[in-house]
């Protein structure tokens, strides 16, 4: 474990978890931002038959360094009718809560920053206070399309989590753990123990299980996938109604936190669908590792396939954004109130009756 | 000694930390030049009509409470899904009933139309208007 090792190395525990909760920050985060940033606009700018930043590096390679140059230096605007405490705090509640989901995520089998039992429930029980931090930012900005944007955002983000923690529960039924490190042991070995195929479930329950844990990996895609709000579940900051939604007052480096923190939630809810259904860090075809005997090799291949199925995860949700239309509020609620919350529900009970097989 | 929560304290706090490091940093090298334009907040550039801060629509409330409704139902149902196969077939019944009644709830909050976005008008209620008058009469 990475924390024994810094723990040993610094003589004080204090130090090194602190060491340990920097590590996701800044080897993974931020250069996940970067490019992903990047990877956003040259796949929509290729998707419509367009270039895309061309003129900063060798394709445009360096336009995310330079945008952040450019947003350090903008001038902070605060209006003077908002309310100065509540605006200021936003981005540190929005920032705070997205990155305490990756407190639970394993890495590697060798890293998880905090391994705890109730993991899982505990990634979704912090994102609350993304929504706190959104409600707030919208109220304190004093403008119409904030608080438009808060509203609705909040309404989706608190209803989508139902189907979210169904499926959660679900699988809950299945494997008896909710710790993501576990969750991912269990899946260890070859592509066929994924809970996407019924997990290292023994016998006939197995291939029972295929059906229902496909339907379970589709409502909880198309939940996290509005949880983030990502198109086609993108009317909290709809560019052509709302301006930008709940961040339209910000500017300068605390718009760049909102903007840090959609990039780091798309990839925790990416993380979360890869853990509970592909696999987590496990190797889908065995480890190089093992096979010519290099030990330290293995927690490199695990983190190269958890960032492998975790972008790809990632690059779906930008296809998906350039390909469905966006939908209305009313249609919104009625896909997760009266199609993916029965969905869910009736999909727990089978689960729970083939479990007892 | 530090326990599993205490390293997840330390997660946010470097998460703060790292907000309020990039903040400081960008406001030693950010020009800083307010004007009457710029304190106003964001209307398409027209001068500002009203407050926001208004009457919103019942049914972002109406979403919320029902949110709080099956959030505290799943919050009842995990340890339920820890330990009902140590209970068997009993065990499992326990909770399925659970879930029907909230079926249930769910299936009577669609029929009255609170799931809807745009509340469909209640049905007329049927009066004898004879009786009414009657009544009234008497």
């Amino acid at each position: 474990m990475i924390f024994d090792f810094f723990a040993k190395l610094t003589g004080s525990e204090i130090l090194a978890s602190i060491i340990s909760a920097l590590l996701p920050l800044f080897l993974f985060i931020l250069p996940f931002a970067l490019i992903a940033v990047l990877l956003e606009r040259k796949v929509s700018a290729h998707m419509q038959d367009r270039l895309g930043p061309m003129r900063v590096g060798y394709h445009g390679l360096l336009q995310t360094i330079a945008d952040i140059l450019k947003l350090i230096q903008k001038e902070d605007i605060v209006a003077d009718s908002n309310d100065k405490t509540l605006f200021n705090i936003a981005p540190l509640l929005v920032f705070a809560g997205s990155y305490a989901a990756f407190a639970a995520i394993p890495f590697t089998s060798s890293y998880i920053g905090s391994n705890i039992n109730l993991g899982l429930f505990f990634i979704i029980g912090i994102s609350g206070i993304v929504v706190i931090g959104i409600l707030m930012a919208g109220w304190a900005s004093n403008n119409k399309y904030t608080l438009l944007g808060a509203m609705r955002c909040v309404a989706q983000m608190i209803s989508f989590e139902i189907p979210t923690l169904m499926v959660v529960v679900t699988i809950l039924m299945v494997t008896g753990t909710l710790n993501l490190n576990e969750l991912t042991e269990i899946q260890s070995g070859f592509f066929w123990n994924w809970m996407i195929f019924g997990g290292a479930v023994p016998g006939i329950a197995k291939i029972l299980l295929i059906p229902f844990m496909i339907i379970a990996f589709g409502v909880i895609y198309i939940s996290t996938l509005a949880e983030v709000n990502r198109t086609p579940f993108d009317i909290p900051e709809a560019e052509s109604e709302l301006v930008s939604g709940y961040h339209t007052e910000y500017s300068g480096m605390k718009f760049a936190m909102f903007y840090l923190a959609e990039y780091a939630n798309m990839f925790a809810v990416s993380a979360i669908v890869v853990i509970l259904f592909f696999g987590g860090y496990q190797s889908p075809v065995g480890y190089l590792g093992n096979s010519i005997g290099l030990h330290w090799l293995i927690p490199i291949e695990q983190l190269f396939w958890f960032t492998f199925k975790g972008v790809g995860f990632v690059l779906l949700q930008m296809w998906l954004r350039w390909t469905l239309p966006r939908l209305r509020v009313d249609q919104l609620m009625a896909v997760c109130w009266k199609y993916l919350i029965p969905i869910a529900f009736v999909n727990l009970l089978i689960v729970g009756l083939i479990t007892l097989i | 000694m530090l326990t599993e929560f205490g390293k997840i304290f330390v997660f946010i706090l470097v998460a703060i930390f790292f907000v309020a490091v990039s903040v400081f940093v960008a406001k030693l090298l950010r020009p800083h030049r307010p004007t009457h334009e710029k304190q106003l907040t964001y209307e398409c550039g027209e001068d500002i009509i009203g407050s926001p801060w208004v009457q919103f629509n019942i049914r972002f409330y109406v979403v919320a409470l029902i949110f709080l409704i099956f959030d505290v139902e799943i919050v009842l149902l995990i340890p339920w899904a820890y330990v009902y196969k140590s209970f068997g077939i009993g065990g499992f019944l326990v909770g399925a009933i659970f879930l029907i009644l909230l079926g249930l709830g769910m299936a009577y909050e669609w029929r009255k139309g609170d799931l809807e976005w745009s509340r469909p008008p209640l049905p007329k209620l049927k009066v004898d208007k004879e009786k009414v008058s009657q009544i009234a009469k008497s």
